[in-house]
């Protein structure tokens, strides 16, 4: 058989990580100290795992309601109001998905008919144009800038809309710069689109990882944006479950409704033993999620000082678990810097271009790891320029 | 500054290897600040030392650990103060906590072997002015010392060549 011909040309033509290479050699390597994950280091708190453990025990093995269990629906409402003050439904606003990434995934393909536009905003993670594609759309790239402390602005935004905009990505806190978008920033793009036939798929999974001293805003809290809002979220990062694969999306009913088929046939349901966790994650595990962003609040500031002390220019991220420090006056490519560094010192972070092209310049440092192991990448890191300049 | 100097005594007792200049940086601090912080912490006796939490069981070296219920009379104008600290004066006790319920002082003691601990409550404890009755309770095996677990650590099985 010739697969190229029969096969579906835009899943197919998906372009394979721009950072493989990169990635094999440092599969390869020993001793590396590898600033490159973006997963928590933590282990789930042992309250969310006991819980899950009694449920097997108690034999809740079975399918639950497609949406999720309602029970765990209801705290995911009780915990959004709490922290953020959304407001959704538990009966019918709440899905529980398979990690956010199937939340996103679920939205494009509900709200896009083909050669729908979607504005995405790099650098960002990477799952947003490929599953645009997928659904049937189109994304249209707007870049974000240092200068703008990579938030979306209104101006970008607005230039890069046509009357085949069907949605905007809206990924603060962000990964991999580490930028958040205040409530005024917001407010700017909410101004915009408010009189718009357009969607916001608001990707808030690290809503939690905020070190700026105030709560996450959400854009659905604006006046007249929950109508014509997403919010995805899940536990993965916040909860440290990433191996979990648990996830939710909030939106109105008549969006929710298309999202649910879509949800029901090709998932059923996630994962039971996760969603007791999870139940137990919100209702009893918060101080164990305060304790974790405090900590990496801390490793933050150590990282940033650090880099800044090397010299390295570096935005003051201020969310997730990233710092997207400016590597252009080595005279490198992002890649090239990354392989130097890996194969002289034996540090990894992350090529800017993973995140989009224009991620050209800068590295992408996850401290996600323990204090030791970052004071020992800075100190190779340190070696390293010393023997550059 | 009283949230500072909550947050090193946190990250102190979590680490007591930290260096000043991690500390100042994850704080947001100069680093006369924390040194003059520390320096306080220790003189007003709120830092009382530093020390690694060993797990003897890796070294040929074994000790014995013993968790001894005492019960004590407690002493006219000293209550129990007088006999406890007459207690935590020998270098074996590790421990002494005043608590509620059917014993009064609950003390854990270290030492070589089973004689040296029966010999210490025979000899010193149980003659100890003040001391009405002990009971000795034997240690066997340590899983989790001073908030550390003794079982081996999880390794960081996290996949590095997937970006997310």
């Amino acid at each position: 058989m010739n697969h190229e011909n029969l096969l579906n040309p835009v899943a197919a033509g998906i372009p394979p990580s721009g950072i493989r290479k990169f990635f094999d050699i440092l599969d390869e390597m020993e001793d590396v100290i590898s600033l490159t994950v973006g997963e928590p280091d933590f282990v789930t708190p042992w309250g969310i795992r006991a819980e899950s453990i009694r449920s097997l025990e108690h034999g809740h093995t079975h399918y639950t309601s497609n949406s999720g269990l309602l029970e765990l629906r209801r705290q995911i409402a009780a915990y959004q109001k709490r922290r953020f003050g959304l407001s959704y439904d538990p009966e019918r606003e709440i899905l529980v998905t398979v990690g956010g990434s199937e939340a996103i995934d679920l939205a494009f393909r509900a709200l896009l008919r083909p050669g729908d536009e979607v504005v995405v905003h790099e650098p960002c993670f990477v799952c947003y144009a490929p599953l645009v594609r997928l659904a049937g759309g189109e994304p249209v790239i707007v870049e974000t800038k240092a200068e703008d402390e990579f938030r979306l602005t209104a101006a970008e935004l607005e230039r890069a809309i046509t009357p085949k905009t069907k949605a905007v990505v809206l990924s603060f806190p962000n990964n991999p710069t580490g930028a958040v978008m205040e409530r005024e920033h917001l407010e700017a793009l909410a101004a915009l689109l408010r009189d718009k036939n357009i969607y916001v798929v608001s990707d808030e999974i690290y809503a939690e990882m905020n070190y700026t001293g105030r709560r996450h805003v959400s854009i659905a809290s604006l006046p007249d944006m929950r109508e014509r809002t997403l919010v995805v979220s899940g536990f993965s990062k916040a909860f440290a479950m990433t191996g979990w694969r648990l996830g939710y999306i909030m939106a109105p009913a008549d969006v929710m409704d298309v999202m649910k088929k879509i949800h029901q046939y090709a998932l059923m349901c996630s994962p039971t033993a996760s969603q007791y966790g999870a139940v137990e994650a919100l209702r009893g595990c918060e101080a164990d999620m305060q304790a974790m962003v405090r900590e990496y609040d801390r490793r933050r500031q150590l990282i940033l000082k650090g880099l800044r002390d090397l010299g390295l220019p570096c935005f003051e991220a201020r969310c997730a678990f990233y710092v997207f420090p400016d590597i252009r006056r080595f005279g490198m490519s992002s890649e090239d810097f990354c392989s130097d560094l890996l194969m002289k010192e034996r540090v990894a972070m992350v090529p800017g271009t993973a995140f989009g092209d224009c991620g050209e310049g800068f590295v992408r440092v996850s401290y996600a790891y323990s204090i030791k192991n970052i004071t020992e990448a800075l100190r190779r890191l340190e070696r390293y320029i010393s023997s550059h300049s | 500054m009283e949230d500072k100097h909550q947050q090193i005594l946190e990250l102190l007792e979590k680490d007591s290897t930290l260096k000043a200049d991690q500390i100042a940086a994850m704080l947001d601090m100069s680093l006369e600040e924390v040194h003059e912080q520390i320096a306080l912490l220790e003189k007003n006796g709120t830092i009382v030392g530093y020390k690694a939490v060993v797990n003897w069981d890796n070294e040929p070296k074994k000790t014995v650990t013993a968790l001894i219920e005492v019960k004590i009379a407690p002493q006219q104008g000293y209550g129990y103060e007088k006999v406890a600290e007459r207690v935590s004066r020998y270098p074996q006790v590790q421990s002494v906590l005043l608590m509620s319920g059917g014993f009064d002082l609950a003390v854990q003691v270290e030492e070589k072997s089973l004689d040296d601990i029966a010999h210490f409550v025979w000899e010193k404890l149980a003659r100890t002015d003040g001391v009405v009755s002990t009971a000795t309770h034997f240690v066997l095996k340590k899983y989790k010392e001073d908030g550390i677990s003794l079982f081996p650590e999880p390794e960081d099985d996290r996949v590095k060549d997937i970006l997310i």
